[in-house]
C-alpha cells in the first residue's frame, strides 16, 4: 500500500505537470477573444460566488469550443481533475498503509494541503468557470509545493509517536491542513490581482504582460477576499484555540513560544492586518492584497524554514532523517 | 438652532497635542503599522533561543557566540515575549484597540436601540431601486403587509405615516456583523487580561521522579529540580499533593520508535489523606486540584552499590539521562560520603569516588559506543572510576549528572581506572585498584514531569472561543437597509383604493450579492400583496 501509494504520488505530479502544460499552452496560443469578453463582462455576474444561481455559463463554455486554445483549457481542468483524484488516491493509500490519519510528519503535511489547495481550486472552477485562466499559477503552485514534499521532506511510512496519539491530532491538523490549503490557493488570486492591477495601470513589463490574459482585477480581489475570510476562522480555530488546547493536555502549558507557535502567531497576525487593511476604506486594495502575500509567505515560513532549521516541540513534523 | 455662535477661542495646544496623539493612536493606519510590528518583533523569538523555552540553548548559545550573546541580551534577545519593546508594542496595540472600539460599542448600542430611519425624499437614488408599482390594497395596508413579510425576514422595520397619506416602511437587517466585531476585539482583551493574570498567579515545576514506593515526593519549592512562581504567589501558596511513582510502562516498534508510554503512580492529595492509584500518560495529565502533571519523558536509572575500604556500604539509584531516541544515556554516581574510618570517623577528602559513563538498555552487537533499542534487551554500564575531591562540599551548585571539571582539571580528582570504561551487566561487580567494589545490581526506570498551574486557562479559552464566534460573525453579515414607500393613486381620494408602491435599497458594507437579495426582498414584498388578494 505505501508503495502504491508513492507510485500515485508521481503520477499526481506528471498529471498536475500536463495540466499546466494544457494551461500554459492555452494561454500562450488561445484565441484572445474569449478572454477579451471573460475580461469585459461585467463584474458582477464573475462574482456572484453567493449567489451560485445567478452565475451565467460564459458562452464559450456551453458552446462547443471552437477554437484550439479553449479545447487546450478544457483538456487541462479534466487534467486537474484526474490528477486530483490522483492526489486523493496517494493521501488515502498513505493513510491506509500507516493505519492512521495521512497527516503524520511534513511530507504527508503538504500532500494533504496541496489536495485541499486542488480541491478548493476546482470548486472555485465549478462554479466560476471563467477563472480557468488561473490555472497555470494554481497548477505551478501545486506542482512546486508537491516536488518540494517529494524531494526535501519524503519519509517512509511509520506510525505515530505516543505525543501525536491523540484525537487534538486530528482535530488541530486536518483544521491548519484546511485553512493553509485554502489559503496556498488564495494566494495565486492576489498575485495575480496585483499583476491584471498592474497591468490595467498601463505597465506592460513582466510580469504585468501576465495581467493581460487573467479574469479581471476587481473579480481576482475578491475572490482573494472571499478565500482569505473562510480560511482565517479555519486557521484561528486550528492553530490558535485546538492547537493550544493541545499543547496544555500534552506539554502543560497552552502557549510556549515554540517556533512553530511563534510563526502561526506571526501568520495570524498578519492575516489580520489584512483583513484590517480590507476593510479601511482609505488603504488601497492593492496595499491590502501585499498583506495578504506576505501573510502567505509566513505560511511558507512556518511550513519548510520552521521544520527544516528551527529546534522545536513540532519537530515530528521534520523531514525523515532531519 | 443656537442663538449665537461660541466666541473664537484660542485652542490649547497641550490638549490639541494629546487629542491629535490619542486620534492617531486609536487610527486604523496606526493599528495596522502595529500589527505589522507586532508580528515582525515575534520574529527574533523563534530565531534566539529562549530562556522561558529552553535554558540550556540560551547557554549553549552563549558558549558558541561569546561576543554577540552578551549584546543580545541586554537587548532582550533570550527573553523577547517579556522585553520591554515586545510589550510595549501589544500594549500600544491594545490601548489602540480600546480607543477604537468603545466608541464602537456606544455607537452600536446606540444603533440597536434606534429605529430604522425614514426613508430618503428619492429612492432612485439609492444603490438598488426598484421602480413605483400600483397594488390593489390601499396605502395603510399594503404598508402592513410589506412590514409583515419583512418582518418574517428577520428585518428590524418600522412603520410611519406621513400627514400627506404616503407610507414608509424603513426596515434594517445585519447589526450582527458589528456585535461579532465587536464581541471579536472585546474577546481578544480578555484573552490578554487572561495571560496576564495567568502570569502572575501560575506556576510550575520539573523534577524528575524515579519509580518506586521509597522514593515519592511533596509538592514544595524545594522538591524541585527547576520551577518558577508567578510574582503574585508565594512558596506557602502551592497545594498539597504527595506522588510516588508506581510503574512506568513503555512500549516500541521494531524500529525503536517509541509506541506508547503510560505511567502509574499513587497520590494523597491532603494530608495523612489515602493514597490512591492513578494512572497518566503523554496526553492525559493528571489533573489534581490546583495542579496538573504532565508526563514530559522518561529514562533509566541504575542501582548501583559500592563497597569501601572499610566494608561499609551504600546504595544509590542514579538517573542516567537519554541523549538520543534509542536512550542511550548519560550520568554519574558520586559518593562524597564513603571511605570514612570508622575509629576516627573522619572523612578523608581524596578519598571521594565518582563513576561516570553510559547506560545502554540494548548494547550493539557490533560494538557500536550507542544503544541499538530503546527497551531493556541486553543493559549494561560502561564506567570510568575517579577517586579524589569531588568538589561538591563547596557549597556550589553543581549537576548532578556530570561531574565537576574543575576538580578533574585542578588535579584534585583523578581517573582511577583504564582507558576503556568497565563493562557492567546487571549483577556484576568490579573491583577497583583499593579493593573497593561496585555492584550494578538493576535499573528503575524514571520518569520526568512537569507540574502545572495556571488558574486563568479557562478565561483565555472563554475568550479564545468568543473571539472566534465574533470573528465569524463578523465575516459572515452584511449591515443593509431597505426602504418602501406606498403612496395612494395620484388624484384619488384617501381611502379609495388602491396604491402605488416603490422601494429603494443601501448595503452599509461591501456586499455583492445585495441586488439579488433586494430583488427577492421587493418580490416578497409585492408577493405578500397579490397573495393577500387572492385569499379571501
Amino acid at each position: 500500500m505505501a508503495e502504491l501509494s508513492d507510485q500515485l504520488m508521481a503520477f499526481t505530479v506528471l498529471a498536475y505537470l500536463a495540466a499546466m502544460v494544457c494551461y500554459a499552452a492555452e494561454y500562450a496560443f488561445g484565441n484572445r477573444s474569449h478572454i477579451g469578453r471573460a475580461a469585459t463582462r461585467p463584474a458582477r455576474q464573475l462574482v456572484g460566488a453567493g449567489a451560485p444561481a445567478e452565475v451565467v455559463p460564459p458562452d464559450d463554455e456551453t458552446a462547443p469550443p471552437r477554437d484550439r486554445g479553449v479545447l487546450l483549457g478544457l483538456i487541462g481542468v479534466g487534467l486537474t481533475w484526474l490528477a486530483f483524484a490522483l492526489h486523493l488516491g496517494t493521501v488515502v493509500t498513505r493513510g491506509l498503509a500507516a493505519g492512521r490519519m495521512p497527516w503524520g510528519n511534513m511530507y504527508e503535511f503538504i500532500l494533504a494541503v496541496t489536495l485541499v489547495g486542488s480541491a478548493v481550486w476546482l470548486g472555485v472552477l465549478t462554479r466560476k468557470p471563467a477563472v480557468r485562466h488561473l490555472g497555470l499559477f494554481t497548477t505551478l503552485a501545486l506542482v512546486v509545493l508537491l516536488g518540494a514534499a517529494g524531494l526535501i521532506a519524503y519519509t517512509p511510512v511509520s506510525p505515530l509517536v505516543p505525543a501525536l496519539n491523540s484525537y487534538w491530532y486530528i482535530i488541530h491538523v486536518s483544521t491548519i491542513i484546511l485553512a493553509s490549503g485554502i489559503l496556498l490557493i488564495g494566494a495565486v488570486p492576489a498575485a495575480m490581482f496585483l499583476v491584471r492591477a498592474g497591468y490595467d495601470r498601463g505597465k506592460r513589463s513582466f510580469p504585468y504582460t501576465l495581467g493581460a490574459k487573467v479574469p479581471p482585477a476587481e473579480a481576482l480581489e475578491r475572490l482573494t477576499f472571499r478565500l482569505h475570510a473562510f480560511a482565517f476562522p479555519l486557521f484561528t480555530f486550528g492553530a490558535l484555540i485546538a492547537g493550544p488546547l493541545w499543547a496544555e493536555a500534552s506539554w502543560g502549558r497552552y502557549w510556549g513560544w515554540d517556533p512553530k507557535e511563534v510563526w502561526a502567531f506571526i501568520s495570524w497576525v498578519v492575516y489580520a492586518a489584512y483583513l484590517h487593511a480590507r476593510a479601511t476604506p482609505s488603504v488601497k486594495r492593492s496595499t491590502a492584497t501585499w498583506i495578504a502575500l506576505i501573510g502567505f509567505v509566513t505560511m511558507l515560513m512556518n511550513l519548510f524554514g520552521v521544520n527544516l532549521f528551527f529546534e522545536g516541540l513540532h519537530s515530528y513534523a521534520n523531514a525523515g532523517g532531519m | 438652532m443656537p442663538a449665537a455662535e461660541p466666541p473664537p477661542r484660542r485652542p490649547n495646544r497641550v490638549w490639541a497635542l494629546l487629542r491629535n496623539s490619542w486620534r492617531q493612536l486609536t487610527s486604523m493606519r496606526t493599528a495596522l503599522v502595529l500589527l505589522f510590528l507586532l508580528a515582525v518583533a515575534a520574529i527574533p523569538g523563534s530565531v534566539l533561543p529562549q530562556r522561558a523555552v529552553n535554558v540550556e540553548n540560551v547557554a549553549g548559545y552563549f558558549r558558541d557566540h561569546p561576543d554577540l550573546a552578551p549584546f543580545l541580551d541586554r537587548l532582550g534577545g533570550f527573553d523577547v515575549y517579556a522585553s520591554p519593546w515586545f510589550a510595549s508594542i501589544y500594549l500600544l496595540l491594545f490601548t489602540s484597540l480600546v480607543g477604537c472600539v468603545v466608541p464602537r460599542l456606544l455607537d452600536h448600542f446606540r444603533a440597536l436601540r434606534t429605529v430604522p430611519p425614514d426613508a430618503p425624499r428619492r429612492l432612485e437614488r439609492l444603490p438598488q431601486h426598484a421602480a413605483a408599482e400600483p397594488r390593489p390594497d390601499d396605502p395603510a395596508a399594503a404598508a402592513a403587509t410589506v412590514a409583515a413579510s419583512l418582518r418574517r425576514r428577520r428585518f428590524r422595520t418600522v412603520v410611519r405615516e406621513s400627514p400627506d397619506g404616503t407610507w414608509t416602511v424603513s426596515a434594517e437587517k445585519g447589526l450582527l456583523k458589528e456585535t461579532g466585531n465587536l464581541l471579536f476585539h472585546f474577546a481578544l482583551l480578555a484573552v490578554l487580561i487572561g495571560v496576564g493574570f495567568g502570569h502572575w498567579y501560575g506556576w510550575h515545576g520539573n523534577r524528575l521522579l524515579v519509580q518506586g514506593t521509597d522514593v515519592g515526593f511533596c509538592n514544595s519549592l524545594t522538591q524541585y529540580d527547576e520551577s518558577s512562581l508567578g510574582p503574585r504567589l508565594g512558596a506557602a501558596d502551592l497545594p498539597f499533593f504527595c506522588l510516588r511513582l508506581t510503574d512506568f510502562q513503555a512500549s516500541y516498534q521494531s524500529s525503536g520508535q517509541p509506541k506508547s508510554f503510560g505511567a502509574d503512580a499513587d497520590v494523597q492529595t491532603a494530608h495523612d489523606g489515602p493514597w490512591r492509584p492513578v494512572e497518566f500518560t503523554v496526553n492525559h495529565p493528571l489533573r489534581l486540584p490546583q495542579a496538573n502533571v504532565h508526563l514530559l519523558g522518561h529514562g533509566y536509572a541504575p542501582i548501583l552499590r559500592y563497597t569501601d575500604r572499610f566494608g561499609q556500604q551504600q546504595t544509590k539509584i542514579v538517573p542516567f539521562l537519554p541523549r538520543d531516541q534509542m536512550l542511550t544515556s548519560e550520568g554519574v554516581a558520586q559518593f562524597p560520603d564513603v571511605n570514612i574510618d570508622p575509629k576516627t570517623n573522619q572523612r578523608d577528602e581524596d578519598l571521594q569516588v565518582a563513576f561516570e559513563g553510559v547506560f545502554l538498555p540494548t548494547v550493539d552487537p557490533k560494538g557500536g559506543a550507542t544503544s541499538v533499542y530503546p527497551a531493556e534487551r541486553d543493559p549494561a554500564l560502561f564506567l570510568t572510576a575517579y577517586r579524589g575531591n569531588l568538589g561538591v562540599d563547596a557549597g556550589l551548585p553543581g549537576s548532578v549528572y556530570a561531574l565537576d571539571r574543575g576538580q578533574l582539571a585542578n588535579g584534585q580528582l583523578k581517573q582511577v581506572s583504564g582507558e576503556r570504561p568497565q563493562r557492567l551487566t546487571v549483577g556484576q561487580s568490579w573491583t577497583l585498584d583499593d579493593g573497593t567494589k561496585l555492584e550494578f545490581l538493576g535499573t528503575r526506570q524514571f520518569a520526568t514531569l512537569a507540574v502545572r498551574y495556571d488558574p486563568t486557562q479557562p478565561l483565555v479559552l472563554g475568550g479564545a472561543v468568543l473571539g472566534l464566534l465574533g470573528l465569524m460573525l463578523s465575516l459572515s453579515g452584511h449591515r443593509r437597509r431597505v426602504w418602501f414607500r406606498v403612496t395612494p393613486p395620484a388624484g384619488s381620494e384617501p381611502g379609495a383604493g388602491g396604491s402605488l408602491m416603490e422601494a429603494g435599497g443601501l448595503p452599509r458594507t461591501d456586499y455583492p450579492g445585495f441586488q439579488e437579495e433586494f430583488e427577492q426582498v421587493v418580490a416578497a414584498a409585492r408577493g405578500a400583496g397579490a397573495q393577500d388578494e387572492r385569499t379571501p
